[in-house]
């Protein structure tokens, strides 16, 4: 039998390789790409805590049905912002974006 | 199915999940990144087959790996610059990052060892489990205690502010 730890181990793992990319890219796509497998590791926790240790609820799913959709909406007005930084400064450049403040 | 080859199909689904990642986070053009990064998802997507939530695989494919990812690739080629290969960080940003990647890996791995956790008897991963399609749409639409009809009206708000917003912003002046 598949053990809870093992998804929760490689959870784990792809929460903080996802944060090691946040600190070290430079590039705001790329920032969001690594927040992005922030957020899949996380929604991976509340399925697998829901189907091992509460199997007759729904709560967790239904948190990560939610988590999918919030994730959404948040990359595309980040993405959104991104284009329109580019518009301006004509790199997307994380050092780049103090600029914006003029 | 029989338990040995389910773990060895895990491992590998793992193994796979996790070295993606490390290319998304460490890939030079920004493209092949969001390319891993779909890999990353339909993964995701096995895992939930695996833990037999049929319904969470398939929004997880249609919204995540069909959505977010066709976002992404449109902002990767409007602001395509002259130099797509991204600049260095100094080495010591490299540390900073290598620094918190053991450290909280080694707190959480700490933790999680540590604790034990009470399973429930009928844990559901073994056989047919699948979750009916109407039971999860009656959660989804009703009012009573463990539904949910306000936080998905909420959401649906949450998502029309955010095509507002993302076309104001991103709209030529």
């Amino acid at each position: 039998m598949i053990q809870m730890e093992y998804y929760l181990i490689i959870s784990t793992l792809m929460f903080f390789i996802g944060i090691y990319g946040f600190i070290t890219r430079k590039n705001m796509i790329a920032i969001l790409i690594s927040l992005e497998l922030i957020l899949n590791a996380v929604e991976i926790n509340f399925a697998v805590f829901n189907r091992y240790l509460f199997p007759g609820h729904l709560e967790g799913m239904f948190f990560t049905i939610f988590g999918i959709a919030v994730t959404a909406a948040e990359t595309a007005v980040a993405l959104a912002i991104i284009i329109n930084a580019y518009r301006c400064i004509g790199n997307i450049d994380i050092k780049n974006v103090s600029k914006m403040k003029e | 199915m029989d338990p040995i080859i389910n773990l060895i199909l895990f491992t590998c689904l793992g193994i796979a999940m996790l070295l993606l990642s490390v290319f998304a986070v460490s890939a030079k053009s920004l493209l092949r990144s969001a390319v891993y990064l779909l890999l990353v998802l339909i993964c995701t997507a096995g895992l939930y087959l695996f833990l037999n939530y049929h319904f969470l695989a398939a929004v997880q494919l249609s919204v995540y790996a069909g959505g977010v990812l066709i976002l992404f690739i449109f902002a990767i080629f409007l602001t395509n610059s002259k130099d797509t290969l991204m600049e260095k960080h100094r080495l010591q940003k490299y540390a900073y990052g290598a620094l918190a990647f053991i450290g909280g890996v080694a707190v959480t791995a700490f933790a999680l060892m540590k604790h034990k956790f009470l399973y429930a008897t009928d844990a559901g991963v073994e056989g047919d489990t699948e979750i009916d399609m109407k039971m999860i749409g009656e959660t989804l639409m009703g009012t009573e205690k463990y539904q949910y009809l306000l936080p998905f009206e909420v959401l649906s708000i949450l998502l029309l502010a955010a095509i507002i917003g993302g076309i104001l912003i991103a709209r030529k002046r």
